[in-house]
């Protein structure tokens, strides 16, 4: 296979990947919503109903706020377009994406920052109370779990010496004893908090709540209507899709395509689609069964998730 | 080498040109130091390219020891940084320069401030090091005073900085003579083969003596306190040059004397400049979290820079001495980068502050807001270099710190504890500073720049005059530039690197459209992802364009019911931050008071509520003020034995006497 139709084929592999996620994400949302209703008792709405909305919203007309600058306009885009690339990039159904090479660690962590940055930044320019609550609060929540992100997944590379995510795939299923090791289950335990809490579910953030005073997310993107809400929720959902099929693949590994053929490519989507719905419903179990935890007490949590990260790469160190 | 005698010598002639009439002072003197900056830049990547070192010495300039200057590699990259930055603020003095700025005295002691930035890192003996260190200092503790001669803070702020500035000089120069007293000779050549015929503890005590005054440059926890005192209170210009330039220099200062000149040392050195550095950088994120004065909070983000750059380079050093000279090479030379991209972008920021400063007359984010409005240019320069400080990939400020978190990962592979202990606080600095770092400067953006006017002078401020705008946007290329293609920079720092820790082994980075580690695997591809990102945005633009064809309606902000939305409903600084200021309220101390003035006739309803809040450096309050007070009281017990009476201090000389004459017997 030449140099340029591999790069064709490494294109169209993360074009799948971004498709894949752009329909997935929603779906987990909505997966996730049905599961807490037949939990609770009732019928909930289908599946597809974020998909929905987006399209209804999509119809309507803009409306920006008064005082609004151009960044209200811009950030639902930079926060699609930065998560696309995160998408496009990372080994989810493959662990050969386009520019593989560059799916480092870091740059999928500060491409999700540059996301939640725009966000942020959007729930502060209107100049409106809520939007500024909803900001602060991201921010800080965002300024402690980030970290953890950062370092649980150093504690994968220590084991597989490079910090490049297709490359720490492909060393996991070449060493699966690996997988069950402790800094590995410590890792995890602390990517699981962590990706609760960037994806803004309970305990951390409650999605479907809009009473004022505990919103989070909902509050920063309040200003928001019509088309340009269609894509913050595009944007939140393909954050979450990505969040829980990194969270898969770093972890059980099994399935992702290495080549790039037809079959494998579609096999590695059916599996990632598998796996993240598994996860989906782990945490939508979870969730019926836990409360919003306070705003002052989730410092604890997301440093716990650090010091777990943290004691995940020492026990690395030690036992390698 | 002849270039920089040039351009040093073009500085000068600006400080003389300072004393012309004030129709055409400021222009002859940014003139003439632009292009004394210029060919400074030049002569230092001349040297960095081409890696040569050059001697000049001249016995006739200072008296008794004369005058060594040598251009190396290392001390050019330190060069480069001074001259660019100094270039910029030279451009930035024609339009800023008004009223204090604009006198004899504060141009004269700015063109020799700059002269002395560039000729620290080329200084090559003691004596010429001490000479343009202390000149450098001296003119940047008067030109604190420039705008605020009145203010007290201002007073305070340079007596800070004057007094803790030369206790470090004092550490450095004991450092430095221990270093000679093996032979006699005082250049750098000389220290170097006489520090290796030391004992181990006199090498370890002059490390740490020079350690502790090039830390405090630097501007390291706990011998920061001057630092975002002094850097609010200067002129724009002058905090420019000494945030991204002077404080470097106390880096500059630790590679110099650690590696260069006692060529290594033991384990424990570095881990202790990694501490000072973790600890630093720490401290500085979570204070610029909670700061409120937009220069202020600059500062404390440049602690946490400078911060990472010392743990860059303790890595460095621990690597090298257990022998991983390649990984070590790799640690410096992402150290040597944030140096370099820090000098760009914070330049750019304090710039873009002093434009706002210059605009509205307070720099007191709580009174801001709206600016994008109002200064749309000042805004974007200041949301790019923000962009660049919160590491958003495509920047500089991302490039430097994945090298530097390569260096730190593949430092891993080291077996030493003291190494690894090293390796794992860099790393835990790095991400835990990642997340306050974008709080900080989300909050400064957003506060300070969107939303409405808090205040007057916000609402109608104009926008930074042209000279201005032209500076900030040198200032701001390099952002570009080392963010899109690192691959152009590298060379130059790696070689700064090599010359720092003497050696020529195999580049640990390769270059192509990105970087890409040669021993390790590890590669990102700026450009490449830039340009996906950039396709993204433009289907999402067109895509938008085509749906909603028209513009979009202006409506008023939801305010839950309420038909009035006035400026003071939003989120200030303050509020932002207080979320983290509660997290972390054990390490900060704020003190919050609430005053509620009730209603005479009922409890239940409040007249008047008065909210205080004060964050002072904790560390300042508990650890400097006893030690003041103990000098001002002993000061004071002093005072008393001098009454201004001729019988006591004749008394006092006989009393004297009389001792000296019975030690003596």
């Amino acid at each position: 296979m030449g140099s340029a139709s591999s790069t064709l084929y490494e294109s169209l592999a993360s074009i799948f990947q971004v498709l894949l996620i752009m329909v997935l994400g929603p779906l987990l949302l909505g997966f996730m919503a049905k599961v807490k209703a037949r939990a609770e008792g009732r019928v909930g709405a289908p599946v597809t109903q974020i998909l929905r909305d987006m399209r209804k919203l999509l119809t309507k007309e803009r409306l920006h706020a008064r005082h609004a600058s151009a960044v209200l306009a811009l950030a639902p885009m930079v926060i699609v377009a930065a998560t696309a690339v995160a998408v496009a990039i990372s080994p989810l159904v493959t662990t050969r994406p386009l520019l593989g090479r560059s799916a480092d660690i870091l740059v999928i962590v500060y491409l999700l920052l540059t996301g939640s940055v725009a966000s942020a930044l959007a729930g502060l320019d209107a100049g409106t109370a809520f939007g500024g609550i909803g900001s602060s609060r991201a921010m800080t929540i965002g300024a402690l779990s980030e970290p953890a992100l950062l370092v649980a997944v150093i504690a994968l590379s220590i084991q597989s010496g490079t910090s490049n995510l297709p490359a720490i795939i492909n060393a996991t299923m070449s060493h699966p004893d690996w997988v069950a090791g402790p800094s590995r289950l410590l890792a995890l335990v602390a990517l699981v908090i962590v990706v609760i809490a960037e994806t803004g579910r309970l305990p951390v953030d409650n999605p479907s709540t809009h009473l004022e005073l505990t919103m989070i997310h909902e509050a920063m993107v309040l200003e928001y209507a019509g088309p340009d809400l269609a894509l913050v929720t595009l944007g939140a959902a393909m954050r979450l899709g990505l969040l829980f099929a990194l969270l898969s693949n770093l972890f059980f590994s099994w399935g992702i395509a290495r080549h790039l053929s037809f079959l494998d490519v579609f096999v590695g989507g059916a599996v990632l689609v598998a796996k993240t719905l598994l996860i989906a419903l782990g945490i939508a179990l979870v969730e019926i069964r836990s409360a919003k935890l306070r705003l002052f007490r989730l410092p604890e949590l997301l440093a716990g998730g650090f010091v777990l990260s943290v004691l995940a790469v020492i026990t690395g160190l030690v036992t390698r | 080498m002849t270039y920089l005698l040039w351009g040093l010598v073009c500085c000068f002639l600006a400080a003389v040109a300072a004393s012309l009439p004030s129709a055409y002072r400021v222009r002859a003197t940014a003139t003439l130091g632009a292009i004394g900056c210029a060919l400074a830049l030049s002569a230092s990547l001349d040297t960095l390219i081409r890696g040569s070192v050059d001697t000049v010495h001249t016995a006739r300039l200072l008296p008794t020891f004369g005058l060594t200057l040598s251009l190396d590699p290392l001390g050019a990259l330190f060069v480069l940084a001074a001259a660019f930055v100094g270039f910029a603020s030279c451009i930035y003095c024609v339009g800023y320069a008004r009223d204090e700025m604009k006198s004899r005295s504060a141009l004269t002691l700015l063109m020799i401030f700059i002269f002395a930035l560039l000729a620290v890192p080329v200084a090559a003996s003691i004596v010429s090091f001490m000479f343009f260190w202390e000149l450098m200092a001296v003119c940047s503790m008067l030109l604190i005073l420039t705008d605020q001669r009145h203010s007290r803070d201002a007073r305070s702020a340079s007596l800070w900085y004057g007094v803790l500035t030369q206790l470090g000089a004092a550490s450095i120069l004991f450092g430095f003579l221990l270093l000679t007293t093996h032979g006699g000779g005082q250049t750098f050549a000389d220290l170097t083969h006489q520090a290796s015929m030391l004992s181990p503890t006199v090498r370890s005590f002059a490390f740490v003596l020079t350690l502790l005054g090039f830390a405090s440059k630097a501007g390291a926890v706990p011998l920061h306190v001057w630092l975002p005192k002094a850097h609010p209170e200067a002129p724009s210009p002058v905090s420019a040059l000494m945030s991204s330039t002077m404080v470097a220099l106390g880096v500059y200062g630790i590679v110099r004397v650690g590696f260069d000149l006692l060529g290594g040392g033991t384990v424990w050195w570095w881990v202790a400049v990694a501490s000072f550095g973790a600890v630093s950088a720490l401290y500085g994120a979570l204070h610029a979290t909670t700061a409120t004065d937009l220069k202020r909070l600059l500062a404390y983000s440049t602690i946490d820079i400078l911060g990472l750059v010392l743990v860059g380079v303790g890595a460095a050093g621990a690597l090298v001495d257990s022998g991983h000279l390649g990984v070590g090479e790799l640690a410096l030379s992402a150290a040597f980068l944030l140096v370099l991209a820090h000098a760009g972008f914070k330049g750019a920021l304090f710039f873009a502050a002093g434009s706002i400063e210059r605009s509205t007359g307070t720099r007191d984010l709580d009174r801001l807001g709206g600016l994008v409005h109002t200064m749309p240019f000042t805004a974007v320069i200041f949301a790019l270099g923000a962009c660049s400080i919160m590491a958003v990939p495509t920047l500089s400020g991302f490039s430097s710190e994945w090298l530097l978190l390569q260096g730190l990962l593949h430092g891993f592979t080291d077996q030493s504890t003291p190494a690894l202990i090293v390796m794992l606080v860099g790393v835990i600095a790095l991400a835990l500073t990642g997340g306050l770092t974008a709080v900080a400067f989300v909050k400064a953006f957003g506060i300070g720049f969107l939303g409405q006017a808090r205040s007057r002078d916000a609402y109608s401020a104009p926008d930074a005059a042209l000279s201005m705008k032209v500076a900030m946007t040198i200032l701001i290329i390099p952002s570009f530039v080392i963010g899109i293609l690192p691959g152009l920079v590298i060379p130059l720092v790696e070689r700064a690197a090599q010359v720092g820790l003497s050696t020529d082994s195999r580049s640990p980075v390769l270059r192509g459209v990105g970087l890409e580690l040669s021993h390790f695997r590890g590669t990102i591809e700026p450009a490449l992802l830039l340009i996906g990102f950039v396709i993204v945005l433009t289907i999402l633009l067109a895509f938008s364009r085509g749906l909603a064809n028209r513009k979009a309606r202006r409506v008023d902000a939801w305010g839950c019911g309420r038909d009035v939305q006035t400026s003071r409903m939003q989120y200030t600084a303050t509020s932002f931050a207080e979320p983290l200021q509660r997290v972390f309220a054990d390490v900060l101390r704020p003190k919050t008071d609430v005053e509620v003035t009730h209603v005479a006739e009922s409890r239940y309803y409040e007249q008047s509520l008065l909210y205080q809040n004060r964050i002072s450096d904790a560390l300042e309050q508990h650890g400097y003020r006893p030690i003041i007070d103990a000098t001002l009281f002993v000061g004071r017990a002093a005072r008393r034995l001098q009454n201004g009476s001729v019988h006591r201090y004749l008394a006092f000389g006989f009393v004297a006497l009389l001792m000296v004459l019975v030690v003596l017997a």
